[in-house]
Parts: structure tokens; C-alpha cells; sequence
């Protein structure tokens, strides 16, 4: 399978990045890991005359963890998230995320800014980034902003990234310390995409549940963030009745289409138990 | 398009090629250097046949065009041995353990066993089936190639152990 033709390029600063991205227009497009873009330039349904590789920007690789806030490279790979011990003692459902994608090759080259950026539904990370109520910092020519995972994704493939801008981090408030999360996702076999999966994390104070956050991936045509889900669980004991509408509201919310991996009443039933599943565990992670 | 100089180090050994941006690794490998250890499978980024270890990384060459490999140190199945053609512990696991039926498979399985063993130089069973998750066999069931790298892990750590 053979890609339709392009000019390389491999810029050395951001900056030259954003330069030829607004030189190329509709033309140019990015490489990170290039796992989900060259799948898709081999079938055609991507193809850019111009690619730009960011392999060489150093300033968009790394993992900072501090009390405020952790600060994720896009450059960072999925192999790089689940090795960081730092990252993984703060912010566990990070590492249980990457592990459940795709398979070992993949994760040396896939980046957690490509996952995010890239805008397919089936992607992993951006629910859990909604969960967690994560930003994504992008630059371009005319400077930074900050946009909100929760605000992030219009539809499939379509995010509030501008053409000539690029995703440089991935900020996440630094979770509580005693708080439980949990990601849990039903797929095929290894390296396959969600059937339907979940992100949950909450805060307990005294068998009472203070805060609680649900996402969903691949239900719909962009993850989703349910509100609803968490509003259900805050404030009770996580007792069944609690659970329950949180797992009724979270079914309100997928809209599946039906597809290899099943039927979209089946997907949306799986999206109430795969929040049923990550809400215990969450529960059984976090102290009371 | 345009062709480019693309230069990398292969099995130790620095190469040179012209090749479109859009060759795969895969096939500047194969087609331009003459190195087929390497194996198209699915050419889908599914079955690991085309793996290959780059700075220290298992990659599927299938799914990374060359010019993204340029100045990169490239090690293929086709380097696993000693220049006298002495296997590799990896190679005679596969070999003492029946770990290949066709074979189609295993240099794919070889170089990514080399990193897992790289980086978890004992795992457990449930290690290796996980780090082998990327690679699909059509013939062994995978129960030999479990015990091929297992066979290479004990292998080595006493080899390890000798020498300390
Ligand atoms: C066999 C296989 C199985 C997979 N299974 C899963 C899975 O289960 N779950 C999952 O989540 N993913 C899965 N993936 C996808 C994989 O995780 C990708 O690596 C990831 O989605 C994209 O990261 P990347 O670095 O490879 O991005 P690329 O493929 O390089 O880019 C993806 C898109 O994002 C854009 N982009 C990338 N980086 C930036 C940036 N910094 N700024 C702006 N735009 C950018 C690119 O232009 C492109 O449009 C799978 C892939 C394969 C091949
Ligand atoms: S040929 Fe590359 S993964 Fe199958
Ligand atoms: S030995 Fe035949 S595919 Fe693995």
C-alpha cells in the first residue's frame, strides 16, 4: 500500500513548524508518531503534498509532574507514559489508559499528542483527558491558547484546532492526592479500538463521594464528557441507586451507530456496564 | 516526487539510497538495500512481521516511511547473529523450543523479543505474551514461541551470572 506523494520536511523549532503549516495551508499537515495518519494516507483518505515531521522538537517532548499540574510533551509517546513512575504514582489512570492501546510497537511510536489531536472517536485518550479535565495548549502564528478536552472536539475529525496551529501540551490539573480512577474499555482482541469504554474518577470523604467526573470513548462521534454521570455520583454513598443513574445517564448519552464491533444497542449497553465497572474500581482505588 | 539521499546505520553497518519520501521503511529495506529478514504481512500495522528495533525502539517498518528513519540506527533480524553465523540466544530459543513453524513470523518475533528482553531481561509469561501482543502467528499457537523467549531469558541471566 503506497501513499500518495509528498514533500518532507523536518523543521528544527516550532516556530519553522507553524511557518510551514500556514505556508501550506489545506496542503501541510503534521506527523508525530505517524500510527494513525500513515494508516490513513495509505488508504487515501489522508493526503497531504506537504508533511511535517516534528520528530526533531525536543521542546515538545517530556513529562513534568508538580502539585498544581502534570505537563504532558504532545511529542511524549504512549511507551513514555506508561514508563514514568512519577507520572504513574500522581496520575495512574494514565499508564492503565496507554496500556490498553493499540499494542507494544505502536506505543514506541504513537504520542499523546497525536491520540488527542487526531479526533477519532475511537481514540483513547481524549475521554480520559475530559475525565480528568485536562487543556490542550496550541500555538500558532498569531500565539498560544489553551482549549478546554471538554470543549476540544466538534465531531469526528473535526476539533477547535485551527488549521496552522499545533497541539504542544497536554496540561491536567493534578489530581487529589486519595482520589480513585479507573479506564475501562471492552475490545475485540489486542490493538482493537473500544467497543465502548469508560473514564471515571472521584474523590471519597468519609464513605461519601465529594466529586466525580465520567467519559466516554467511541460511543458517539467525538468522546463525551457526561455531566449528568458525575452530578449522579457526587454527593452519594456510591450506593446502587447512585450508580445506577449514573449508569442510566451515561447510556442517555452515547449515541453509538451499529458497526463490526455490534450493534448500537449493544454498544450503548456495554457504555452503561463499562461506566458500572470503572465507577467500582475507582471506588476501591480511592481513599475512603 | 522528487528523490532524497536517505542515510541510516543498518545492522552496524552505514547505508545510503535514494528513495521518495513516500518509501516505506519497509521497502527501502527490502527493495532498495536488499535486507529481507524483515517481512511484509499485513502491510495494515497489524501483524508485526515488519518489526524492527530503531533507536532502541520495536516499529513496525510498514508504518514509518524511511525518510522518518534518517540518521537512525536500525537493527533487523538479519543482525541478530555473530559475524560467524553463530546464532543469537533468542535465535536458538526459537530453534530448541520449535518456536516457528513457516517462519513467516519470526523475524518479526525475534527483533521484537530482543527489546522485550532488553528492557525486562526476565519476564514472567504473562510479560512476554504482553509484549508480543503486536506480533500475529499463523502456525505455532504461540505456545513455543512463549517458551523460545523464555529459554533466551534464562539463557542469558545465567550467562549474566557466570560472568559476575
Ligand atoms: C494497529 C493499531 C492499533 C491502534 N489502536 C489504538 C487504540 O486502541 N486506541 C487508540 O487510542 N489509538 C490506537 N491506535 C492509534 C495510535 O494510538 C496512534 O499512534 C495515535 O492515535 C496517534 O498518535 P501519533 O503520534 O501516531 O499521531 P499521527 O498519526 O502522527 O497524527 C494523527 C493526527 O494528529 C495530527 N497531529 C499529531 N500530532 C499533532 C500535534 N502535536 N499538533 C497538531 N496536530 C497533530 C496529525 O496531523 C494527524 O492528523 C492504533 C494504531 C494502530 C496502527
Ligand atoms: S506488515 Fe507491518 S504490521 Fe503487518
Ligand atoms: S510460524 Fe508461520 S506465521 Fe508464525
Amino acid at each position: 500500500m503506497i501513499t500518495g506523494a509528498f514533500d518532507y520536511h523536518r523543521p528544527r523549532s516550532v516556530d519553522d513548524a507553524i511557518a510551514l503549516l500556514s505556508q501550506h495551508g489545506d496542503e501541510g499537515r503534521v506527523i508525530a508518531g505517524g500510527h494513525s495518519l500513515v494508516p490513513m494516507m495509505k488508504l487515501r483518505l489522508a493526503a497531504p503534498s506537504h508533511l511535517i515531521d516534528l520528530a526533531a522538537l525536543d521542546e515538545l517532548k517530556g513529562i513534568a509532574v508538580a502539585d498544581q499540574a502534570i505537563v504532558i510533551g504532545a511529542m511524549t509517546t504512549q511507551h513514555e507514559i506508561i514508563a514514568d513512575q512519577a507520572l504513574a504514582a500522581r496520575c495512574p489512570i494514565l499508564r492503565e489508559t496507554a496500556a490498553l492501546i493499540a499494542d507494544p510497537q505502536v506505543r514506541y511510536c504513537g504520542t499523546l499528542g497525536g491520540n488527542v489531536a487526531n479526533g477519532d472517536p475511537g481514540n483513547d485518550m481524549p475521554a480520559v483527558m475530559q475525565c480528568l479535565g485536562a487543556s490542550y495548549r496550541l500555538r500558532g502564528p498569531n500565539g498560544e491558547r489553551s482549549v478546554a478536552a471538554r470543549d476540544f472536539y466538534e465531531a469526528a475529525y473535526f476539533t477547535a484546532r485551527a488549521d496552522d496551529e499545533i497541539l504542544t501540551a497536554v496540561e491536567i490539573p493534578t489530581p487529589a492526592a486519595g482520589h480513585g480512577a479507573a479506564y475501562e474499555k471492552q475490545k475485540r482482541k489486542v490493538g482493537d479500538y473500544a467497543t465502548a469504554a469508560a473514564a471515571v474518577m472521584l474523590t471519597l470523604a468519609g464513605g461519601t463521594c465529594e466529586t466525580a467526573s465520567v467519559a466516554l470513548t467511541n460511543v458517539g462521534e467525538t468522546p463525551l464528557f457526561v455531566e449528568a454521570a458525575g452530578q449522579a455520583l457526587a454527593g452519594s454513598g456510591l450506593d446502587d441507586a447512585a450508580v445506577t443513574a449514573a449508569v442510566e445517564a451515561a447510556r442517555a448519552a452515547a449515541e453509538p451507530v451499529s458497526d463490526l464491533r455490534g450493534p448500537a444497542d449493544y454498544r450503548r449497553h456495554l457504555a452503561g456496564v463499562m461506566v458500572r465497572r470503572a465507577v467500582e474500581r475507582a471506588r476501591r482505588r480511592a481513599a475512603a | 516526487m522528487a528523490k532524497t539521499a536517505v542515510s541510516m546505520t543498518v545492522n552496524g553497518r552505514a547505508v545510503e539510497a535514494l528513495a521518495e519520501p513516500r518509501t516505506l521503511l519497509i521497502h527501502f529495506l527490502r527493495d532498495q538495500l536488499g535486507i529481507t529478514g524483515p517481512h511484509v504481512g499485513c502491510e495494515t500495522s497489524h501483524c508485526g512481521a515488519c518489526t524492527v528495533d530503531i533507536d532502541g525502539k520495536s516499529v513496525k517498518s510498514c508504518t514509518l516511511f524511511a525518510v522518518q528513519a534518517q540518521g537512525a540506527e536500525v537493527l533487523t533480524v538479519e543482525g541478530m547473529a555473530g559475524a560467524d553465523g553463530t546464532l543469537s540466544v533468542i535465535q536458538e530459543g526459537f530453534m530448541q523450543e520449535h518456536g516457528l513453524q513457516c517462519g513467516y513470523c519470526t523475524p518479526g518475533m525475534i527483533t521484537r523479543a530482543y527489546r522485550l528482553l532488553q528492557e525486562t531481561p526476565n519476564p514472567s509469561e504473562e510479560q512476554i505474551r504482553w509484549g508480543l501482543s503486536g506480533n500475529l502467528c499463523r502456525c505455532t499457537g504461540y505456545q513455543n514461541i512463549v517458551k523460545a523467549v523464555r529459554y533466551a531469558a534464562e539463557k542469558l541471566q545465567a550467562q549474566k551470572e557466570a560472568a559476575e
